[in-house]
């Protein structure tokens, strides 16, 4: 307790040198805290995005169909036959212009089966979805997406108008959410949905053959069996031929992200410790002047009876004080900070905040740094010789 | 109570040998006030620092209360120091960012008093010196004066065997020289041994024994 009052006195009596020898370990913790706080929020901001594309899709790309390709019709008999897959449906797109009266707009077509409704985890606001009776007689009709009905139409409210897309009528029977991913930000075309087979007569670029489908597990089956039962129908349909296609799903992606979160928070994090190294070594600077500077009053406590062990602990307890008020005042500079990027980035997604986990490591590696730095120059002052510290200055 | 047998000290300056303390014998009894005199580089300094254990002899041997003091850590020194010798010094040496009372309190807690009876003897102490009611002062807001008053509240504190002075009014004026020599007899006739050592005559004739120091010899100046 009394060495914590006298390490702390002597901090105050010089708090100029104190703040700026602070200033290392506040900028180090500051960049450690705040740098991995930021990969952490984005990631976690990323990976929930990723995960709620539909945090059981599956997706297949065919490559070589082996002269079998694949049909709409034998998606339909997966689906009955395995009970492990609830949904399918085959997915290709087509940019397109779409216009409304006056209105003109560069779209993306995608063509789809009433399952995407479900595997892409799309939410109707208007009217219906696609349905099975659409995909046999290759209806002209479509669903749009709120963004993309406000923008071409303008309202939501648009059950029932046409819309032509080059050239062709199509018929608006339903309105979903707007998609508030990421892709879409960086995307300028407007959204539509149409039956894959209404897609295949109008895109040339779209033929039967399916090459690329999503399918989702069945209530009660996980994605990993879906997927093994998936790779089962096709290994069966493709002569065994594992090059013949490839199936990925959301959680390999999931765990790509978190792969690349945390090698940026083991890069960052060292590149961060290495500014706390270097404002260690400053404190370890200014301790050894202050050891040198009061060497008299280490010669006084001496005489007067202070050990080796005192004296050792008073100056540690000093380098390591320095280092945690360094800390808890880049801890808190930090908080502010993640605060203000959060009121800025208030309107996206991402929400940014202190990672208690970042905090505590940068507590114990300020403790340590302090203890270490400290050590070096507390030692000097202990082993300093009564007599000699007592003359010296006079 | 302090013995001397033969005690050298020699200092190494460049190639030439120094010798400070040239087999001193010196016999200091339980509640003796005993002075020692000598002009400077005669080896005072080098005699009080062995006499307060914070150096040891080349040479010869040096019992405090019959305990010999040769070949001992650095740590064991200071627990002697701590112990058993209250130091006052020519230039006070008061820690400046403590108050009077918590300088007095430094060799309590480096004792590992406990709290309460740390106050209570700090009191005390500071009673005996007529400073108790500048406890809460700094020593920069003190006298020269007061400040080697506190030196003495911090050298009586913990109760030691023997108090050594090293010139204790070198820097103060002829009245608060008379004011610290005062209080210094006081302590003697409390029943507390004292060595002063000083280079002025009149300071050193305040004690009922003389030894004089030259060149590191020790001689008897009866008185």
């Amino acid at each position: 307790m009394m060495a914590l009052k006298m390490a702390l006195r002597s901090i105050g009596a010089n708090k100029m040198r104190a703040g700026l020898t602070m200033l290392g370990i506040i900028i180090g913790v500051l960049a450690l805290v705040v740098l991995v706080s930021l990969v952490n929020s984005t990631t976690d901001s990323i990976t929930s995005e990723v995960s709620s594309l539909g945090s059981s899709l599956l997706t297949v790309l065919v490559k070589d169909d082996h002269g079998s390709p694949l049909k709409l019709d034998n998606l339909q008999s997966w689906i009955d036959e395995n009970p492990a897959i609830a949904a399918i449906s085959p997915y290709a797109s087509s940019n397109s212009t779409g216009k409304y009266g006056q209105e003109n707009a560069g779209f993306s077509l995608t063509g789809v089966t009433g399952d995407y409704l479900e595997i892409n985890g799309q939410k109707l606001v208007q009217g219906r979805y696609i349905n099975l009776a659409d995909v046999r007689n290759s209806s002209r009709v479509c669903v749009l997406d709120e963004t993309s009905a406000k923008d071409l139409i303008g309202f939501v409210d648009c059950i029932g108008e046409e819309v032509s897309f080059d050239g062709v009528k199509y018929k608006v029977i339903g309105v979903i959410e707007a998609e508030d991913s990421i892709a879409s930000f960086f995307s300028s075309s407007l959204n539509a949905y149409i039956p894959y087979s209404s897609l295949v007569r109008l895109s040339t670029s779209t033929g039967t053959a399916i090459t690329t489908l999503y399918a989702g597990p069945a209530d009660g089956y996980t994605v990993a069996q879906a997927e093994e039962s998936l790779k089962e129908l096709l290994l069966d349909r493709f002569d065994d031929d594992e090059d013949a296609f490839r199936i990925s799903s959301v959680n390999i992606i999931e765990e790509a992200m978190n792969k690349v979160s945390s090698a940026l928070t083991v890069l960052l994090g060292s590149i961060a410790a290495i500014s706390l190294i270097v404002g260690g070594i400053g404190i370890m600077n200014i301790m050894l002047v202050t050891v040198t500077e009061r060497t008299r009053e280490i010669g006084i406590r001496k005489a007067i009876g202070a050990s080796h062990r005192t004296i050792l602990v008073q100056f540690l307890i000093e380098a390591v004080m320095l280092c945690m008020m360094g800390c808890a005042l880049g801890i808190f500079f930090s908080w502010a900070i993640l605060q203000i990027v959060s009121i800025i980035t208030i309107d996206t997604s991402l929400s940014f905040h202190l990672q208690g986990n970042v905090v505590l490591w940068s507590v114990i590696f300020c403790f340590v740094i302090g203890l270490v730095f400290g050590l070096y120059p507390a030692n000097k002052a202990a082993k300093m010789k009564p007599i000699d510290a007592l003359h010296y200055g006079g | 109570m302090i013995e001397l047998r033969d005690v050298s000290k020699i200092y190494k300056i460049g190639e030439e040998r120094v010798r400070a303390l040239d087999h001193a014998n010196l016999h200091v009894y339980p509640h003796e006030f005993v002075s020692v005199i000598g002009p400077s580089g005669s080896g005072k300094s080098t005699l009080m620092n062995i006499i307060g254990c914070l150096d040891t002899a080349d040479d010869g041997q040096y019992l405090l209360e019959g305990t010999p003091i040769e070949d001992y850590t650095e740590n064991e020194l200071a627990q002697i120091r701590s112990r058993k010798i209250g130091f006052v010094f020519q230039s006070f040496n008061l820690i400046p960012k403590l108050s009077a009372e918590e300088n007095v309190e430094l060799p309590l807690i480096y004792q590992k008093v406990r709290k309460n009876e740390r106050m209570k003897r700090v009191h005390e102490a500071l009673e005996r010196v007529g400073l108790e009611n500048r406890a809460k002062h700094q020593p920069t807001e003190l006298s020269g004066g007061q400040q080697q008053r506190v030196a003495i509240a911090r050298a009586l504190v913990t109760r030691p065997s023997l108090i050594l002075a090293d010139e204790p009014t070198g820097n103060l004026d002829s009245h608060t020289s008379r004011e610290i020599l005062g209080i210094l007899r006081e302590l003697h006739n409390q029943g507390n041994t004292i060595v002063l050592i000083t280079h002025d005559n009149d300071i050193a004739r305040q004690a009922k024994r003389i030894v004089h120091i030259l060149d590191g010899k020790l001689t008897e100046v009866t008185g």
